[in-house]
């Protein structure tokens, strides 16, 4: 019984945090201030998940296999591959430095 | 309107899709820890369905499954689930759901569906971003929590097939394109420091919104790039 209260605790706050984002009034966000840290943003969370995808185990900043599939990617980036080329390169170099080399 | 056949809407189809699998197959993780920390296959499903944030379930999980309280598990959830609340700031404009439209988009709201809407140049190619990730996600990642809680760890760690990598590439190359200008590279050189540099020292899924507050901070030192730059005092740059 305890585990269902709080998964359906954890859920409905999860739910309302995800729901209160889209309660802000458009005007607000239409600011011109505003709207230049919106545009901003991107750039900053999507850099923040890269790290956090890749570097961190938990509390820890780690290397492993997956910063040379992230290398594998950049490289992939700057030869201009198409997405889903980036992505399984960077699959496929850390799948075979794990398999191979024993990489964590 | 576009047509379905338009090159740039299939591509962010085909982005949406390969970090729908990538991402989606983690469920398989997540059904066999849930499992082996004492959830039964039900509870363990319902998570998936309801709770739908990745890092919230570990969480949620992981403090249950060590024997902690209840209270204890739903804040350790509901700290991760905060970037959320920014995630749906940031698709408010995309999206403008009204009414109960906001249940689903809601919903779908997480690191993956954000990612790739807000890395489209256009209005629609976003919402098409989002809308992709988001069911291809809820539908891989519900289906491998029940494969995952049925069969434990018999198809194997997802990481020996890369897929942590996947992510990774996924998120390099949504960011990619958007550093062409000087003030996004800033920004995101920045979060990317403050974000590592915090992981040791606060609550996981806070370092995603301390980047976000780069990002803010940047914001209004700064103004928006006209044809004269113009670099006000106290700028970062």
């Amino acid at each position: 019984m305890t585990v269902w209260i709080a998964i359906i605790g954890a859920s409905l706050i999860a739910f309302a945090l995800k729901f209160a984002g889209y309660t802000v009034p458009p005007s607000f966000l239409e600011k011109p201030r505003v709207s230049h840290i919106t545009t901003l943003l991107p750039a900053a969370l999507l850099a923040a998940l890269v790290v956090m995808q890749t570097f961190t185990s938990g509390s820890s900043l780690v290397l492993d296999a997956r910063a040379a599939g992230l290398l594998a990617a950049i490289i992939a980036l700057v030869l201009r591959a198409p997405f889903i080329v980036v992505v399984i390169v960077a699959a496929a170099t850390a799948a075979l430095l794990r398999a191979f080399l024993g990489w964590a | 309107m576009a047509s379905p056949t338009d090159p740039a809407r299939r591509a962010v189809i085909r982005q949406g899709l390969s970090v729908a699998i990538a991402t989606g197959l983690y469920g398989i993780s997540f059904g066999a820890l849930s499992v082996a920390s004492g959830l039964t296959i039900w509870q363990t499903c319902v998570t998936s369905l309801l709770l739908f944030s990745g890092g919230s379930q570990f969480a949620l999980i992981g403090v249950l499954g060590g024997g902690g309280s209840v209270g204890a598990a739903v804040a350790a959830s509901s700290l991760l689930g905060v970037r959320n609340t920014l995630y749906a700031l940031q698709l408010t404009p995309t999206m403008a759901p009204r009414g109960l439209w906001r249940v689903p988009v809601a919903q779908l709201t997480i690191d993956e569906s954000t990612a790739v809407a807000i890395a489209q140049d256009t209005v629609p190619n976003r919402r098409l971003g989002f809308w992709v990730t988001g069911i291809g996600i809820y539908a891989g990642w519900n289906l491998t929590t029940l494969v995952g809680a049925l069969v434990g760890d018999a198809i194997g760690d997802p990481k020996q097939y890369g897929l942590d990598a996947a992510a990774s590439a996924a998120f390099i190359a949504l960011l990619w394109p958007r550093l062409k200008s000087r003030q996004p590279v800033a920004v995101a050189i920045a979060a990317a420091v403050v974000a590592a540099a915090l992981v040791p020292v606060v609550p996981v899924g806070i370092p995603v919104i301390a980047a976000a507050a780069v990002a803010v901070v940047f914001g209004l030192l700064t103004r928006r790039r006209t044809p004269e730059p113009q670099q006000p005092d106290g700028t970062i740059l």
